[in-house]
């Protein structure tokens, strides 16, 4: 579980984080949603760590993340697995050395051991002969699987995505979906997923904050969203005019 | 003034990032090696050629200038190699692998700092700092004086190469020239200078791109800064090291 409370965040004077309070369990995908610039990847990065919080604390499983030096961190760090939207694989890599590199500066394996886990990850992400691909040989849907390939690697017990589908076709997106939701509910995981995209709040939304201009606005889950009593989300939600049929046709 | 003063203290709190305890030694000692090739091996071309036709040009102009019946002219050969030795293969061939080198580390590093390839990094629990850059530096100082030594050796080549091609002396007294009162403690000097200049450019480079921000235009203009810097710094450091060294 992570936990956040009363969080502040602003950069130059601009505050873009106010007073932010979440718990994201164990074993669900969780849900950041909200329009480009309300401060869902700031909200992201700041519980990752990759930001600190003017105030507020966060934690994970109880212990104060927010409250811990660069070396302490380095122990929970390694429990973390995270897709940026980029897939931020490294460029001079390989696939394989890409997904190894955790298990090279982390473990004591022999390579043979690190290969396996490497294609076992390869697999589960159903990426089979890439693994000599440079990033720049694959496709937008293929580097997000390497992506959760290496984030899985280490056996993380916290995922976080930053917008693991923008740019990927319906069809990817949704299998790009399903192989996070299933990873979370097979690892009995924490994973919090920022996205804008409704088809994933409906297909694998178990739990959904609403944030809107860096305020939390709403919270729920996909089974209540479309039911919700509350304007900004509803513009939210329903903003395509294929959701706009949809709703009418809830209506009806 | 104070943004100096600041830009300087983060370069020194990015170098104690740098020299912190590596994660896994053979990691990087692959790293060292995969440096050396794209940083070092690859600039010989460079260095090379640029050596041959400094080495041929000093030679032809020490020709003109020391056309005398009074001047020996063994002195041609003396001061293409000590040129070539003092100055050129070191500082010139360091200004030269700023721009070569230092813009490649730059906007190497920028692209991986605005794709995100460093918060990743930092997200495995990998000190992106250590990992990426002190493999440039240790390859770079260690690798940059054979550039140095390949350039002298090439450079008074080159000056050889041209007195003999021209007729413009003796080739006998081009080589009598470049034994005369030779003193190793300037090859020592040029090796120190060059392995400073090395250090320079890659740590500055490395912490010009380590933080840009922003976009690709962002990344061109890092490189751009770090050219810049690190060939202020490498004149100002060649003054205090002739200093230091030779006087």
């Amino acid at each position: 579980m992570i936990k956040c409370e009363h969080i502040f965040k602003s950069f130059e004077g601009r505050e873009v984080l106010k007073d932010i309070s979440v718990e994201f369990e164990t074993g669900k995908t969780n849900l950041i949603i909200g329009r480009s610039g309300s401060g869902k990847t700031v909200l992201l990065k700041t519980l990752v760590g990759l930001h600190r919080p003017d105030s507020g604390s966060i934690s994970y499983d109880d212990v104060c993340f927010s409250g811990l030096g660069f070396s302490e961190r380095k122990a929970i760090r390694r429990d973390i697995g995270m897709i940026f939207q980029g897939g931020a694989l490294l460029d001079s890599s390989t696939v394989v050395e890409n997904v190894k590199l955790p298990l090279d500066l982390f473990t004591d394996r022999s390579e043979r051991e690190k290969l396996e886990r490497v294609r076992f990850c390869l697999n589960r992400v159903r990426l089979e002969n890439a693994e000599h691909l440079y990033p720049s040989e694959l496709s937008g849907g293929m580097i997000k699987r390497v992506a959760i390939a290496r984030a899985i690697v280490m056996n993380p017990r916290y995922l976080f995505c930053d917008e693991p589908n923008s740019g990927l076709d319906p069809q990817t997106s949704v299998v790009i979906d399903n192989l996070i939701h299933d990873i979370t509910r097979e690892y009995n995981i924490t994973t919090i997923i920022n996205t804008h995209d409704m088809n994933s709040v409906m297909e694998i939304g178990e739990k959904i904050v609403y944030i809107h201009e860096g305020r939390k606005w709403w919270e729920g889950s996909k089974d209540n969203i479309l039911q919700a009593d509350n304007a900004e989300l509803n513009d939210f939600v329903f903003a395509s005019a294929m959701a706009k049929r949809a709703k009418g046709s809830i209506v009806k | 003034m104070f943004k100096i003063f600041g830009l300087i203290g983060e370069y020194f709190m990015l170098m104690g990032k740098v020299f912190s305890k590596p994660e896994k030694v053979s990691i990087y000692r692959r790293r060292v090696v995969y440096e050396m090739e794209a940083l070092g091996f690859d600039s010989i071309g460079l260095t090379a050629i640029i050596s041959v036709f400094i080495g041929a040009a000093i030679t032809l102009q020490m020709s003109i200038s020391l056309e005398s019946p009074f001047i020996p002219q063994y002195l041609i050969g003396y001061a293409t190699r000590e040129t070539m030795t003092l100055e050129f293969s070191s500082t010139v061939v360091a200004l030269i692998l700023a721009g070569k080198a230092g813009s490649n580390i730059a906007s190497e590093i920028g692209t991986m700092r605005i794709t995100e390839q460093i918060d990743a990094l930092e997200i495995m629990g990998i000190n992106s700092a250590s990992y990426l850059i002190l493999p440039k530096i240790i390859a770079t100082v260690f690798f940059f004086p054979f550039l140095t030594l390949l350039s002298i050796m090439i450079g008074v080549l080159g000056g050889y190469g041209i007195a003999t091609l021209t007729g413009i002396m003796i080739p006998d007294d081009y080589i009598e020239g470049l034994l005369y009162d030779f003193r190793l403690w300037s090859v020592i000097y040029s090796l120190i200078k060059i392995a400073v200049f090395a250090y320079i450019i890659t740590s500055i480079s490395a912490f010009c791109g380590y933080y840009a921000k922003g976009n690709s235009l962002e990344v061109g203009k890092a490189s751009t800064r770090a050219v810049v810097i690190s060939s202020i710094v490498i004149m100002i450091f060649n003054l205090i090291l002739t200093q230091l060294l030779l006087t």
